[in-house]
């Protein structure tokens, strides 16, 4: 059950240029949330009226603590980061579908990041290698994370401690330079599985590599949302067949989504 | 007991507040967080006779105070919501109002006629849809049009019609005398303000639809000015929406000359919206003593 809770900043601190990492206290919302699910964070300032969709990192339920790692794209991710501890934060969540770790399981799973999606596949790292109180998560045979950025690298340290890590950089300043799939192909890895989030231009390659070696894909989809609960249909995408909801090739990455399997939507 | 109840065109709502259409699609996602059963009614997403798939995104983007919206209608159909969204509705105890969308007379009449057969209360008609035979101009921004176009479907309806009107007009009131002479039972006023917005850094539109309809608290001064210039030109009911944010801001419309009020942009920011203007309204009405809700329709000329 979703719901719209009063939470309180526990730490924040700048991870890179741009890069913040938020954990906070939930009343509720962190004891139902399942890796690859986003929250909506409120801000404060009247002017800004809408909710900013953010995934989330890693989810202790037992101790109902979130931790969102956020890019500040603009005014409302700006206002997020001068929160500081006992700062509180209006949210919503868990919202959305997350990853379906059951179909890793016993199975050797790429978890690929790219950029600002990097942050969300950890969580899926923890709970595939028994490393999260998520109940009753699957085992994967093998996890590999295959992470892509930029430049500046932010939670390789994390990856780390749960799985294999496999790193390309743009200008390469560390791994393979170029991108995910280039990376993979460098150290010749193989899976059976893929759970991918990034930028839609990565995402297609992530597609297209997938279905060239008949590998099962999920990806997690971002787009401009307003509600944040399925209402408005703001944040649709192109959905190979018809939609049962909409009756039309749209569905909703925040009701239907985030997480769709790749073959299902158009990129 | 203090009386909260309108009477909208004849039809009795328990409260004066409604939601606006496609801020709350048919109630099922919002009704994780409100008792729809609280509400005076539910105002659907537009349907139209057949499914629409909308525009590209991005459909939506934030601008001081408010946002554009550009979804495009994206509707499932007249079918599947009757199959659907209208069973749904009548478990609860709340008024239901469906609003119609189109883009040429026959297309609104096929809809308005199947709906006739439906236990439904009210349909709202969206007139703000660029008419297919006038060109760029909307229905809603002709007078005759509009005329025409109520006349028509009032032949059909057999529940009472709410014309939606655009507030993308030189005088509104002109369109809604047209609307109470085309045989309207009430009228529902403002649709969304057109607007623009320019990405600096990526030097383009904000919205793949380049112009988007803004709403939110910065529009509520310019559509309570409406509410107030259309309730001194019609005798019909007026439904007032724009910004509301909260009970001050649907009082402002009620003194004003609404009978009641949606809350559209509103249940974005926070989705018990509705129910929080619904209790604000009867501490009002407690602190200043006022035994009947009606009493402060139009009080402020």
């Amino acid at each position: 059950m979703k719901k719209k809770e009063l939470c309180t900043v526990e730490s924040q601190e700048q991870l890179s240029e741009g890069i913040f990492s938020l954990w906070i206290k939930t009343p509720s919302i962190a004891g139902e949330a399942q890796p690859g699910q986003f929250v909506s964070l409120y801000c404060k300032d009247g002017s800004r009226l809408l909710p900013r969709p953010i995934s989330l990192c890693e989810i202790d339920r037992k101790g109902q603590r979130l931790h969102m790692v956020y890019r500040v794209a603009g005014k409302g991710t700006a206002e997020f980061s001068a929160l500081k501890a006992g700062d509180t934060i209006q949210v919503m969540g868990p919202l959305g579908n997350g990853f379906p770790l059951e179909k890793a399981a016993g199975k050797r799973v790429f978890l690929m990041g790219g950029g600002i999606g990097i942050p969300p596949m950890l969580e899926t790292a923890k709970a595939l290698t028994g490393n999260s109180d998520q109940e009753n998560a699957p085992a994967a045979a093998k996890v590999t994370a295959v992470l892509g950025y930029r430049d500046a690298r932010f939670l390789q340290e994390e990856y780390e401690k749960y799985c294999d890590v496999c790193i390309s950089t743009e200008d390469g300043s560390y791994g393979t330079k170029g991108n995910v799939i280039d990376a993979i192909k460098e150290n010749a890895l193989e899976a059976d599985v893929i759970f991918a989030c990034g930028p839609t231009p990565m995402l297609r390659g992530i597609k297209a590599y997938a279905q060239e070696k008949g590998i099962a894909c999920w990806i997690s989809m971002e787009e401009k949302m307003a509600c944040g609960i399925g209402a408005c249909l703001a944040c649709v995408c192109q959905s190979k067949e018809v939609d049962h909801h909409s009756h039309v090739h749209n569905k909703r990455v925040c009701k239907d989504g985030p997480v769709f399997e790749a073959s299902e939507v158009e990129l | 007991m203090r009386k909260t109840s309108v009477n909208l065109a004849g039809v009795e709502l328990k409260n004066p507040v409604m939601t606006a259409s496609g801020t709350f699609g048919s109630g099922a996602e919002y009704s994780e967080f409100v008792d729809l059963n609280k509400l005076g009614a539910v105002v659907t997403k537009g349907v139209a006779d057949v499914a629409w798939p909308g525009n590209k995104t991005p459909r939506i983007t934030e601008v001081y105070g408010g946002m554009l919206n550009a979804i495009g209608l994206q509707n499932p159909g007249i079918d599947v919501f009757c199959e659907r969204d209208i069973p749904y509705l009548q478990q609860f105890d709340t008024k239901i109002i469906v609003n119609v969308c189109g883009h040429a007379p026959e297309e609104y009449l096929r809809v308005v006629e199947r709906l006739a057969e439906e236990k439904i209360d009210m349909m709202e008609i969206n007139i703000s849809c660029p008419n297919v035979n006038a060109g760029f101009l909307a229905f809603g921004q002709d007078p005759k049009s509009v005329e025409e176009l109520t006349a028509e479907i009032k032949k059909l309806a057999k529940q009472p019609v709410i014309m939606k009107l655009t507030p993308n007009v030189t005088d509104i009131t002109e369109i809604a005398r047209a609307a109470e002479a085309g045989g309207a039972d009430a009228v529902s006023l403002i649709n969304t303000l057109t607007g623009m917005k320019i990405d600096v850094n990526r030097r383009t539109f904000a919205l793949a639809n380049k112009t988007g309809g803004m709403s939110g608290p910065a529009v509520k001064p310019v559509a309570v000015r409406m509410v107030y210039q259309v309730a001194q030109a019609v005798n019909i009911p007026i439904v007032g929406m724009g910004g509301i944010l909260n009970a001050e801001d649907a009082l402002e419309f009620i003194l004003a000359g609404a009978t009641a009020v949606s809350v559209g942009t509103g249940n974005f920011i926070n989705p018990e919206t509705t129910l929080e203007v619904i209790k604000g309204i009867e501490e009002y009405m407690e602190r200043y003593n006022v035994a009947d809700i009606n009493d402060l329709i139009g009080a402020v000329r």
